[in-house]
């Protein structure tokens, strides 16, 4: 520690001393390889806490979402998926997603398989992976709490019905496979990158993949027993604590940017430092359009505002500005995660008219708001095209709702994803796990 | 004696409570319950879809007086929890046959 942080300080002393029209290209030359070798790393270790915590916001939300009588089943769930994500992202998923140029199908599937290794212990400069970046821990951390993430998105959307084991089983393949594979078309450099495909943090790569893999599950699956009465009626179910949802809701908002920020990737020069405050202040600025938004709308629209909404309209704003968090202005930005707000409350009742039972909203804010956002990126961005952009998502929509169908038929086939008619009606809580979130509330 | 069942909103509860004391009334039960009457309930939207709210939370007090006690009762509930809108409650008054206090033994007016 001594050692690095010795050079920062000689950096730091060369770079008052340069003056005028050759500052910037001073400061490359000034900041040495070990500093940004320190910082880039420092970046993924901070942005992967801040995307692990985003694993609680979304347990806290589908807590408050779902009705008591199910509530630890959610918990259940949402520790179980995490872990199992955790663990099969580093045997199988890390290497899947980043082949590093190494492909078994050139540029679709990646060549190296097996299990993600870190450096040795106490490396030095000419030990570490590559020294001229960060290192492989810190971007393993990083990577794994973005594909914990998708798995968290499905949770939500299958709340109150859905058995436990099938579906630790499709989260596995989910982060084993699924997701890992379609990431490195993107973020693995494979061909959806070599096409122009701009997406920075993951409205499509992340978010809607998570949604996805939750609407084939919630086709397959079927709403819950009385959501949708004989008569088309749809039968509101509320979520037994608005508290936890708002307290979850502001997790995952302040884990974003961890997200969007930490998918700068860099964090050793000045342009990335001033790039990553940037997309933070953008990050925010989406989010509370699309709170705003969905706080008005539902005001015209029923009468009184419905908090539920404006935390999914906020979730909507940040999955929209996720695809481009850099290049907006903040007005953009707000705007971009403003419609996402307009996407939220408009979806969640046209879904219900399909009998279509998102239990969270995950659906309108991880897949409908992410298709938006990244064909939202060349508004911003010059560098991206509309017509490779609605390609990718089409590409990409198309894999994980097949993979994702296919897993979902066989899991229902084999062993039945669905929990009896009786046990749905008592709650998993007590069905399949007797154990109650609530245990000495009185039931009136 | 008689039995006083009243129900009334909520927050009139406190109110209700000190102007009784006032009157010399010794002890009431109080519970928290849910029901529908002229109200007979309203529409909500959560989420998009619209629902009945066809119970509306209120209070009910019970309590056991003498009976030239009584009117006097009925009358302070009536004038302290009365709003002159839809909802304020309804008061019931039932004969009671005995009390018993458990502690002492004690019955009849001694009781109360």
């Amino acid at each position: 520690m001594k050692k690095f942080s010795t050079r920062i300080s000689i950096a730091a002393l060369g770079l008052l001393g340069t003056t005028g029209g050759a500052f910037a290209q001073d400061v490359a030359v000034a900041v040495p390889t070990d500093s940004v070798f320190i910082l880039n790393s420092l970046l993924f270790l901070i942005g992967g806490f801040l995307v692990f915590w985003m694993a609680a916001g979304f347990a806290m939300l589908e807590a408050g979402l779902v009705r008591s009588k199910n509530v630890t089943m959610q918990l259940t769930k949402n520790m179980a998926l995490f872990s199992l994500a955790a663990v099969f992202y580093y045997l199988i998923g890390y290497n899947l997603m980043y082949p590093l140029g190494t492909w078994s199908v050139d540029g679709i599937l990646s060549g190296v398989f097996g299990s993600a290794v870190l450096e040795a212990v106490g490396v030095g400069a000419d030990g570490v992976d590559d020294y001229g970046y960060a290192s492989t821990g810190s971007d393993f951390f990083f990577q794994m709490m973005f594909c914990a993430a998708t798995a968290s998105i499905v949770s939500g959307t299958l709340a109150e019905r859905i058995k436990l084991w099938p579906f630790l089983i499709f989260t596995i393949v989910l982060t084993a496979v699924i997701y890992p594979i379609q990431a490195s078309w993107k973020w693995g450099g494979g061909f959806l990158d070599a096409m122009g495909f701009l997406d920075f943090a993951g409205s499509t790569v992340v978010h809607s993949v998570g949604g996805w893999a939750a609407l084939m599950g919630a086709l397959i699956l079927g709403p819950r027993i009385g959501k949708y009465a004989k008569d088309g009626r749809v039968i509101p179910m509320q979520g037994s604590n608005l508290p936890l949802a708002t307290l979850g809701t502001f997790i995952l908002w302040m884990g974003w940017f961890g997200f969007n920020g930490g998918s700068q990737l860099a964090m050793g020069s000045i342009g990335d430092v001033a790039d990553i405050s940037r997309i933070f202040a953008n990050t925010n600025a989406a989010a509370a359009g699309g709170a705003i938004v969905a706080l008005i709308l539902t005001q015209m629209l029923y009468r009184k505002p419905d908090l539920t909404m404006i935390l999914n309209g906020a979730l909507a704003g940040l999955v929209s500005i996720t695809a481009e968090p850099l290049t907006p202005s903040l007005g953009a930005a707000t705007l971009i995660g403003g419609i996402g707000g307009v996407i939220v409350v408009l979806a969640v009742p046209m879904l219900d008219r399909m009998k279509i039972d998102d239990v969270v909203g995950a659906i309108p804010v991880h897949l409908l708001a992410g298709i938006w956002g990244t064909l939202a990126v060349p508004l911003t961005n010059g560098d991206a095209s509309f017509s490779v952009q609605i390609i990718s998502v089409v590409i990409v929509g198309l894999f994980v709702c097949v993979t994702s169908g296919i897993l979902w038929a066989v899991l229902k086939a084999v062993m039945g994803i669905r929990v009896s008619e009786e046990d749905e009606i008592n709650g998993l809580d007590t069905s399949e796990l007797g154990m109650e979130a609530y245990p000495e509330f009185s039931r009136r | 004696m008689k039995l006083i069942i009243a129900t009334i909103k909520p927050y009139k509860l406190d109110e209700v409570r000190e102007a009784l004391t006032e009157k010399g009334v010794r002890g009431m039960m109080v519970s928290e319950i849910k029901g529908f009457g002229a109200q007979s309930g309203h529409t909500e939207i959560y989420r998009g879809a619209e629902y009945t709210v066809n119970f509306v939370p209120k209070i009910r007090i019970e309590l056991v007086v003498e009976v030239a006690q009584a009117d006097e009762v009925v009358k302070t509930i009536t004038d302290t929890a009365r709003t002159g809108k839809i909802g304020d409650g309804k008061i019931f008054v039932l004969d009671v046959e005995q009390t018993i206090r458990v502690r002492t033994g004690e019955t009849g007016a001694d009781a109360i």
